[in-house]
């Protein structure tokens, strides 16, 4: 067995990879509750992309058939609604551990040096997440679906000279159709997918490559020969890494340590979603919406349209702007400024822990204006509402001019050499 | 976490895709474990709404079988149109033909009850009254200017926007009071709202018909994660000791 | 290197100077009871495999008329998108079944192609009536039917039977496999009963009395 192992070995370095990422990887040992996202992240990748496969076997992609196919799958197939409601469910759930995998990424300044590019990637991860999620919610075809297609395409007819031939280019007919249906879903099962494996691979490439940031913002690498040696970690750490430095004594191995504190995470997260899954799947009509148990109908809009619940700040900051064009500039660049965030931070220190009272109440206000921006977004037009949704957007871009301006002179605290105990 | 709770405390009516949707809304008695119930349900669906509503996603055996009815009886009795057990619950009617008699085509009711919902069709049936000034001589207090006839008009009776007069600061006026029949219907008050609580349970039980099963597994998955969560946690304790 | 302490080949499972037992029985538990959750997940992914709702309703019994079947006629139903032949044999044919058995790989149906009725030189329940699944039980081709001497091309002295135009295999009268061809088996006789004379149901066999 071990020369057969070896014999592998020799040829594919499987073992070396695996205890270069995988197992002895140096993680900072202070990894709090907030560092379990990107794990559950990825079992969500894994959750959606065999549940979408399972799903294409039956789903049928046609006007005519899609809507059919899916009630077809839920009732007709053995377990097919499981497998329908895994895919449903997991689609908020994506979000909701992206949205706290970036918050965490925020409070603890991990997009900052030299961990810019692990941010950019993480930004396009979540654009290309964006869209297919958009293009997924398109192919049960029924009344959401058709005409929040129908919403979210026509923001592009807002470009100037090229708009309207935009429109009818992807939409591929004069309205939404069986055409544009085949085309989202051919991207949503096989393009988008690939492109967001694809990204998290390289994601946890830099990722590895600079190493995990921690909730104290303190470096685990020191420059070789700069530890006693009693005060380098006692645990195997790959030769990749204690090659180049000293790995300090603040370290535990990725494997059993952090894989095992994963777990705990993922069982409390698997618990919660089994839930939703077996008892409330529609989740009061925002995971799955009510009116998208209705075919879709090109000849009646339903009374209120609004994008699903992960899309609704962005959806609030379009409906803000009370002309086409700049609200969906306003739209994109809420999204487009969150790329620029290692550069608009220009503070030397990253976790909130030793930065200014300022950065905090920032942060705060940030995350309580994004919530309610997704409030404002996911709930029938009301006329304090248009108030209320342009005061939130200014408060949104003010979180990034505040922290451009503030994060310059910052009085911060002093932060520790070491991670402390 | 914290958005999605935050998001979820603000809870909005998804429901108020209906006409007006400030009406108040009777609470609908479901009970997917009331067999019985559903039973008495679908005969109310086959002979009074299959006429022009169809329930195509659902077919008659897999009805039958859930609702604890013998093939041979169901077909019997609750099967009017000719078609094998084994097919789908079709309407009879031509889909063009509905659409010029009604205004639009009525539409399939397998999943109305998870786009209305229970409570909203269970006031919809309890509302609609006598309104000349339309074409079916009806109109409905949930649902406005609907373009649905009264058929179960048989059961309830003629109903009447009743009004009465009341006192209000010693002054008499006439205030609304609800509906009243004409007492010309085949059922009393109060077995028609049985009635249409029974049909309300029928749908809701095609909206999902795997509703019961979903729960009865989910709560042997939660009590298996439960057990996974208590070794895995055990398991990081012991290898975290050494750590802090 | 910068380890000090521990031994490269199991250093990351087993930290130093630690009892063991309580760890390892934690392994190994924690371990069964993922297996048994990997095992429950894989369920309803494997068992969406089987056929839906549709497919047994597509695949449900059919009922039959035979009486307007003319001797040697030979007619065509689908059951489970498989075709069957329902064929009349005249006295001549069920006759010619006899004389050719030393030719036949399973001249007595001893495999189990056939429900226990049909497991007779005839196989069927009515001598005059043969229903057989037309497929070829070597790779699923749909054989022909080559009747009044046609088929003495194939079997010399065997004027009646089925012949499979993918790969030369051959079946007399009863759906019996000839020896030297390369299907393995004689044809399937599905299930069925009669609900009178002139009617049968194909899919399935009359229960026990």
């Amino acid at each position: 067995m071990n020369a057969f192992l070896n014999w592998i070995e020799q040829r594919i370095p499987m073992m070396r990879v695996a205890n270069m990422h995988a197992i002895q990887y140096p993680a900072p040992r202070n990894m709090n509750f907030w560092y379990v996202f990107g794990f559950l992240a990825t079992i969500v990748l894994v959750n959606q992309i065999v549940t979408g496969i399972w799903l294409t076997m039956n789903f049928n992609p046609t006007s005519e058939g899609a809507f059919f196919s899916v009630e077809y799958i839920m009732r007709e197939v053995d377990f097919g609604w499981i497998i329908r409601y895994m895919h449903s469910t997991g689609a908020s759930a994506f979000f909701i551990v992206v949205y706290a995998h970036m918050f965490r990424g925020m409070i603890y300044g991990s997009y900052q040096k030299p961990r810019e590019l692990l941010w950019v990637f993480g930004m396009f991860i979540y654009l290309a997440l964006m869209a297919e999620a958009f293009m997924g919610y398109v192919l049960p075809w029924g009344q959401m679906s058709y005409w929040g297609a129908q919403v979210i395409v026509s923001l592009f007819g807002a470009i100037p000279v090229i708009g309207p031939d935009l429109v009818i280019w992807i939409q591929g007919d004069y309205v939404i159709s069986g055409a544009t249906l085949n085309r989202f879903f051919a991207l949503h099962v096989i393009a988008l997918p690939l492109v967001i494996v694809i990204l998290v691979f390289l994601h946890i490439i830099a990722l590895h490559e600079v190493g995990s940031n921690n909730p104290d913002g303190v470096a685990i690498k020191h420059k070789k020969g700069s530890l006693p040696e009693s005060e380098k970690t006692k645990y195997q750490i790959h030769e990749y890494y204690t090659s180049k430095y000293d790995i300090a004594d603040d370290v535990v191995p990725f494997f059993p340590h952090i894989v095992l504190k994963d777990l705990v995470a993922f069982s409390v997260f698997l618990f919660v979603f089994c839930y939703i899954m077996f008892f409330a799947p529609e989740m009061g009509g925002k995971f799955l919406e009510h009116p998208n148990f209705e075919i879709a109908n090109p000849l009646k809009t339903p009374e209120h349209i609004f994008p699903v619940w992960y899309f609704t700040p962005f959806y609030a900051i379009l409906k803000a702007v009370p002309n086409k064009l700049m609200g969906v500039l306003a739209m994109f660049g809420a999204i487009a400024v969150l790329f620029a965030l290692p550069w608009v931070d220009r503070g030397r220190v990253k976790s909130w822990r030793y930065r200014c009272g300022l950065h905090k109440v920032n942060l705060l206000v940030f995350a309580v204006v994004f919530v309610f921006l997704g409030y404002l977004g996911g709930t029938p037009q009301e006329n304090w509402k248009i108030i209320a949704s342009q005061v939130a957007t200014v408060l949104y871009f003010g979180f990034f001019v505040a922290l451009f301006l503030y994060s310059k002179n910052e009085n911060t605290k002093p932060v520790p050499a070491r991670i402390p105990k | 976490m914290r958005k999605i709770m935050l998001l979820l405390a603000f809870l909005v009516p998804g429901m108020a895709m209906a006409a007006g949707g400030n009406v108040h809304l009777d609470k609908a008695p479901v009970d997917l474990t009331d067999k019985a119930s559903m039973q008495r349900g679908a005969k109310i669906f086959m002979n009074y709404c299959l006429g022009c509503h169809s329930m195509q996603y659902q077919r008659y055996q897999r009805t039958f079988t859930d609702l604890g009815i013998p093939d041979e009886i169901g077909q019997e009795n609750l099967q009017f149109t000719g078609e094998k057990v084994t097919d789908y619950i079709t309407r009879s009617m031509p889909e063009e033909s509905a659409a010029t008699w009604f205004g639009a085509a009525p539409p399939d009711l397998t999943l109305v009850n998870r786009v209305r919902g229970s409570d909203w069709i269970y006031t919809y049936l309890r509302s609609f009254y006598v309104d000349e000034s339309r074409p079916f001589g009806v109109n409905n207090l949930v649902f406005k200017d609907v373009g649905m006839p009264h058929v179960l008009q048989p059961l309830q009776g003629t109903p009447r926007l009743a009004h009465e007069e009341v006192m209000i600061d010693g002054e008499q006026k006439e205030q609304y009071a609800g509906i009243k029949t004409d007492g010309d219907g085949a059922l009393t008050p109060e077995e028609y709202d049985q009635a249409i609580a029974d049909l309300v349970n029928f749908l809701a039980y095609s909206g999902e018909p795997f509703r019961l099963q979903s729960e009865s597994i989910g709560k042997w998955v939660l009590a298996f994660i439960v057990v996974l969560f208590i070794f895995v946690y055990l398991l990081k304790k012991e290898y975290w000791k050494e750590v802090h | 290197m910068s380890n000090v302490s521990v031994d490269a080949k199991d250093s990351a499972l087993n930290a130093p100077q630690q009892d063991n037992t309580r760890r390892r029985f934690l392994t190994v538990a924690t371990s069964v009871v993922g297996a048994v959750g990997v095992a429950g997940a894989a369920v309803p992914f494997v068992t969406s495999w089987n056929p839906s709702a549709k497919a047994k309703a597509a695949g449900a019994d059919i009922e039959v008329d035979i009486s307007a079947i003319e001797p040697g006629q030979l007619i065509r139903v689908m059951w489970r998108s498989k075709p069957v032949w329902i064929v009349r044999r005249t006295p001549e044919v069920l006759e010619e079944l006899a004389t050719h058995e030393d030719q036949l790989r399973d001249p007595n149906s001893e495999a189990e192609q056939q429900p226990a009725f049909a497991q007779n030189r005839y196989r069927s329940m009515k001598d005059e009536y043969l229903i057989l699944v037309g497929i070829c039980t070597h790779l699923g081709c749909s054989p022909q039917y080559q009747k009044d001497g046609a088929f003495e091309e194939a079997v010399e002295g065997v004027p009646n039977g089925f012949f499979c135009p993918c790969h030369g295999s051959k079946f007399d009268m009863a759906g019996r496999v000839f020896q030297g061809v390369p299907a393995p088996l004689n044809l399937v006789v599905p299930p069925y009963q009669y609900v009178n004379d002139t009617t049968v149901i194909i899919g399935s066999e009359a229960e026990a009395v």
